[in-house]
């Protein structure tokens, strides 16, 4: 068997030309390489949409600027929301579900490796089409070039009338072509849930990142169709003359906010449950304890994933609904926060007299812990409609929001990062640059969303490019800005890091953390056909079983 | 390279996990349904809403030929995916072309009736509501009956080339799956745009 496995490892690495490399990687079907496609792909956008960001922060660091034009900060804010959705947090998150979920269920490949393939290619250009809008935008009418209609596109700005040009196609057609991708990819992770375990996977031993994909992957197919539909309407009404979102001849454009947030709120758990997943595999290893309360978590996700779909009139409180749909969502939106507490309840009860070491991915994890509690809690304030009628469209929720996409959802894909780094290069990375990276992140995401909230309390709404010195607003966007250039240097310390331990770093053997999931049984980098024999499993922790064969796990389960 | 050891135990005596074409196909089907539920939810939605130009009532005359010939293909697939099991390669090729006919014909229908509609009553998808909403949602339907018999005349190609064996009956299966799948969604569009509606 040893001699098999070098003869094929010289096979897959040995002596290639650099464009034999390339077109490797362009034409690859290997669950693995489209992962850390994606991955790469998503950290490219990463860096475009930071830069749109920063833009953003330089116009308000003081009244009255001039760093950019309106219409400018129009296209930024646009850019950097699809951007940072569809194009940076979809893709990370597919990409590391893409490795790993094969290698934690003991299979081969995915169950359909070419439409995995597909699906990267279609999310790629995608993003390619959308960027592409700074130059081909103008179209025929020399108006406007990148999208400027705010990440939502409601109805009737995207109406022929109010976007002249292309720049609005393109960003249409560029969320359904890759929305068209999202859904071959989630069609494809809940196939190789269901068909591909290796002997003895039940469901019940999974992994928890395999079940929180798996439901992540059903919430894809529910949510994206929908925003895929309406922008097949959008489409309608630009190019045919449609009149779907069209007021002046009987169209809705609340119809366009419905179906828009119908796909938009279980969006942002279609982000946050892979991220959960993340920290229920790290937490456990960074504890050395299994995970406390297995199935209760599997519960609760699948109540979040199904309470998630029945909330999302909770962005639309200010549009003027019924007291009944006032109180419908205000309440569904409320119960949300039960099973998401009982899963923070759950990873303290991992950590609990665990022997904790605190490397990078476990502190990135802690952080998240924190923080994704606060970004819960503006949430649940936010849902009570009174006080969101006061607060809607405001940097209040603009804070809210960021505190759970940047301090939740980012959190967690860099303790990932850090935590499957040395699995997918077979290097480890630098611990002390690490440590650089997460405390100046730290410091610089409560410098910037901290203070974020309260000029938004202050009345500053969202999506202004500028405003009159003297309401108070002056010094919290200073800091707020200041805070965003301290991310900015630890983001750089990041892939800075990545880049130097990628050639430098030491080797990390197969098991650098003394893990319990299957992809550490492997090489690392695992070869092209992942396991040499398939694997066979007797509980949820496999390699604790073959490193303790006196008291394995099984006994008790 | 260290070498990799990977937990080996005592296989369980029985794993058979469901096949990949069937978890797939279901999938899929799902989250057509969900594309096609925002459709008709906006048809139904403005149903009685547009400002001017042809109605309804005025218009749509009942399909009733072209819903027997598509609800018949069904049938006649199922037959075609019986036979192949079967080993009956011949009368699986005949049921198949039958439903290729049917599926056709069904087209076909569907191609006179928007003629009528857009030479003889004026009505185009720019007209009004009714046009944007009607045209959008059986044009959907049509679009995706097209994707079907696309799929379905490649797998009548093969069999005329005596490519197709019995072990492919699984695969017909799963693509009869989709197939059923545009059935009932004609069903439920043919009760909203034709019977509601109207």
């Amino acid at each position: 068997m040893a001699s098999e496995t070098i003869a094929l490892g010289a096979i897959a690495n040995g002596g290639r030309t650099v464009g034999e490399t390339l077109h490797g990687w362009v034409t690859t079907v290997d669950h693995k390489k489209l992962g850390i496609l994606y991955i790469l792909y998503a950290l490219f956008f990463l860096v475009v949409g930071g830069i749109e960001a920063t833009i953003m922060r330089i116009q308000l660091i003081v009244p009255h600027n001039h760093f950019v034009s309106p219409e400018v900060f129009n296209r930024m804010f646009t850019m950097h929301g699809t951007t940072m959705i569809f194009f940076v947090a979809m893709p990370i998150l597919f990409g590391f579900g893409t490795y790993l979920v094969p290698l934690m269920i003991g299979a081969r490949d995915m169950a359909f490796p070419r439409l995995n393939a597909l699906s990267f290619w279609l999310t790629a250009f995608g993003g390619l089409l959308l960027y592409f809008s700074f130059v081909g935008g103008n179209g025929l009418y020399g108006a406007g070039n990148a999208p400027d209609v705010g990440w939502f596109a409601y109805a009737p700005l995207t109406s022929r009338a109010f976007s002249q040009g292309h720049s609005t196609d393109f960003w249409s057609l560029a969320l359904l072509v890759s929305g068209i991708g999202s859904i071959g990819t989630a069609v494809n992770f809940i196939t190789t849930i269901i068909s591909m375990r290796c002997p003895g996977m039940t469901l019940g031993r999974m992994p928890l990142l395999a079940w929180l994909n798996f439901v992540m992957a059903g919430m894809v197919i529910f949510a994206v169709s929908p925003l895929t539909a309406a922008q097949i309407m959008l489409c309608i009404d630009r190019y045919l003359g449609g009149h779907f979102f069209d007021t002046q001849a009987g169209g809705s454009a609340v119809l366009w906010m419905h179906f828009f947030w119908i796909f938009g709120h279980p969006e942002v758990y279609v982000l946050i449950i892979p991220s959960f997943a993340f920290v229920s595999e790290i937490i456990p290893v960074f504890s050395r304890k299994p995970i406390f309360g297995y199935p209760v978590m599997v519960a609760a996700t699948i109540a979040i994933g199904f309470i998630s779909l029945s909330v999302w009139a909770h962005h639309m409180f200010t549009v003027g609904m019924s007291s009944y749909g006032n109180t419908f969502f205000t309440i569904t939106t409320m119960i949300i926060a039960i099973p998401t507490g009982i899963k923070i309840f759950n990873w303290i009860g991992t950590m609990w007299s665990g022997k904790i070491q605190f490397k990078a991915p476990m502190l990135f994890c802690v952080a998240f812990l924190f923080q994704f509690l606060i970004a819960g809690l503006t949430g649940i304030m936010l849902s009570a409609s009174p006080f969101n009628w006061q607060l809607s469209a405001s940097y209040f929720v603009v804070a809210h929001f960021h505190y759970v996409i940047v301090g939740g959802i980012l959190f967690a894909v860099f303790a990932a990062f850090y935590y499957w780094f040395p699995k997918m290069s077979g290097r480890m990375y630098n611990e002390t640059l690490a440590k650089w990276h997460f405390w100046l992140f730290v410091i610089g995401f409560h410098l910037t969303f901290d203070f974020m909230h309260i000029p938004g309390l202050l009345g500053m709404p969202r999506r202004i490019y500028t405003y009159e010195p003297g309401r108070g607003w002056e010094t919290w966007n200073l800091i707020v800005t200041i805070g965003a250039f301290v991310q900015a240097i630890a983001i750089l310390i990041f892939v800075g890091n990545l880049l130097w331990s990628m050639f430098k770093g030491a080797p990390a053997g197969n098991d650098p953390w003394d893990a319990w999931t299957l992809e550490w049984s492997t090489t690392s980098p695992p070869p092209d056909y992942n396991f040499a024999a398939i694997p066979t499993v007797e509980s949820r922790r496999p390699l604790w079983d073959l490193k303790h064969p006196e008291d394995p796990d099984w006994k008790y389960e | 390279m260290s070498s990799a050891v990977v937990p080996q135990s005592p296989a369980p005596a029985e794993w058979v996990l469901p096949s990949r074409g069937t978890v797939g196909m279901i999938c899929l089907i799902t989250a057509e349904v969900a594309v096609f539920t925002i459709f008709v939810v906006a048809y139904v939605f403005y149903i009685g809403k547009s400002v001017a130009g042809p109605q309804p009532k005025d218009v749509l005359d009942l399909p009733i030929f072209n819903t027997v010939c598509l609800l018949s293909s069904s049938l006649t697939i199922h037959l075609a995916v019986r036979a192949l099991r079967n080993a009956k390669v011949t009368a699986f090729g005949v049921w198949w072309f039958i439903t290729l006919v049917l599926g056709s014909i069904f087209l076909v229908g569907t191609g006179i009736e928007w003629h009528r509609l857009i030479y003889e009553k004026g009505l185009t998808i720019t007209t009004n509501l009714f046009g944007t909403t009607y045209y959008s949602l059986v044009g959907l339907h049509a679009f995706h009956v097209t994707v079907g018999l696309l799929a379905i005349s490649i797998a009548m190609i093969l069999t005329l080339l005596g490519k197709v064996k019995p072990e492919h009956s699984e695969r017909a299966d799963v693509f009869s799956m989709y197939w059923h799948f545009v059935d009932a969604v004609w069903v439920v569009v043919f009760t909203v745009v034709y019977v509601i509606g109207r």
